[in-house]
């Protein structure tokens, strides 16, 4: 019973994943992208990540989606026709990583059972837990996403904003 | 069988969010399909033009935006991953205190660094 939850997300995702790459027209392989964050955060939600859910909606479908869409409408890509000369080395990696994927698999078919997780009914929040965390093991590394965040955002004026030099009025 | 009951109900209090998104999917394909049943056809081909009045469209509406938009885009992105780190720090503030505040005081501070920044290089102004 629990496998048709993963299987059904599962599905969606390699499904949409595939129609990213494949579809013609960026802004329906965007689209399809959407579909597959929605997905994901479903799959994380049976995987009793909530809080990694939510950040995938309001985070990857939310804000990221936006940030492709922008550059797929600022570069104005119609349809896109090159990438057919990627073929051998695109087959070589796909080759490689079927491998790859088929030996963890059997190597998890003869491995031990994972640990049980936590009760997740009766147990502390996941958020609850992250920001326990967070706040205190991992302080540091929070501070230093705040600062990397800032080098993004003065990234991102000083490529976009072209009369940077020149004073405001 | 305990670990399936147990996620059926844990995933059963995600049942009211299954319900929303019925909800949504449901009113999207079904005001078109009402419309398309009940509209009227009457299909001639000036109607069927794109604009039954005014001038013909003479070139492609894809063009390239301003590099300019990718600014607020970017801009976005950056303070919603900000208000993501405010929910877990508000859920348990109780428990850390005043070393939690002082730190997200610290990760904002370093925030309106930004913000001022951006404000002054003028790229928060449209001209």
């Amino acid at each position: 019973m629990d496998h048709i939850f993963f299987f059904y997300f599962a599905a969606v995702i390699a499904a949409t994943s595939l129609l990213v790459v494949a579809l013609r027209n960026p802004v329906y392989s965007a689209l399809s992208l959407l579909i597959m964050f929605f997905h994901v955060a479903g799959l994380y939600v049976t995987l009793h990540a909530e809080f990694l859910a939510a950040v995938q909606i309001v985070v990857y479908a939310g804000a990221i989606l936006v940030l492709y869409l922008f550059v797929v409408m600022l570069l104005s890509i119609k349809s896109e026709e090159r990438y057919h000369s990627q073929l051998p080395v695109a087959g070589l990696l796909g080759v490689m990583l079927c491998t790859e994927v088929i030996l963890l698999f059997i190597q998890s078919r003869t491995g031990a059972a994972a640990p049980a997780a936590a009760d997740p009914i009766a147990g502390p929040g996941n958020t609850e837990m992250i920001g326990e965390a967070l706040y205190s093991t991992y302080l540091f590394p929070f501070e230093v996403a705040s600062l990397i965040l800032l080098v993004a955002m003065i990234g991102a004026i000083i490529l976009a904003k072209k009369d940077i030099n020149e004073p405001v009025q | 069988m305990a670990g399936s009951e147990l996620l059926l109900e844990y995933l059963s209090r995600y049942f009211p969010i299954l319900v929303f998104v019925f909800v949504a999917l449901a009113f999207g394909a079904g005001t078109l399909l009402i419309s398309y049943f009940v509209q009227p056809k009457y299909p001639e081909p000036e109607k069927l033009s794109t604009y039954e009045c005014g001038s013909e469209p003479f070139s492609d509406a894809r063009m390239p935006f301003p590099v300019r938009y990718y600014i607020f885009a970017m801009l976005f992105v950056i303070f919603d991953v900000e208000v993501i780190f405010l929910y877990p720090w508000a859920i348990v503030f109780n428990k850390i205190g005043l070393i939690g505040l002082i730190e997200m005081l610290i990760f904002i501070g370093l925030f309106l660094v930004a913000y001022v920044y951006a404000w002054r290089k003028g790229a928060l102004e449209w001209d």
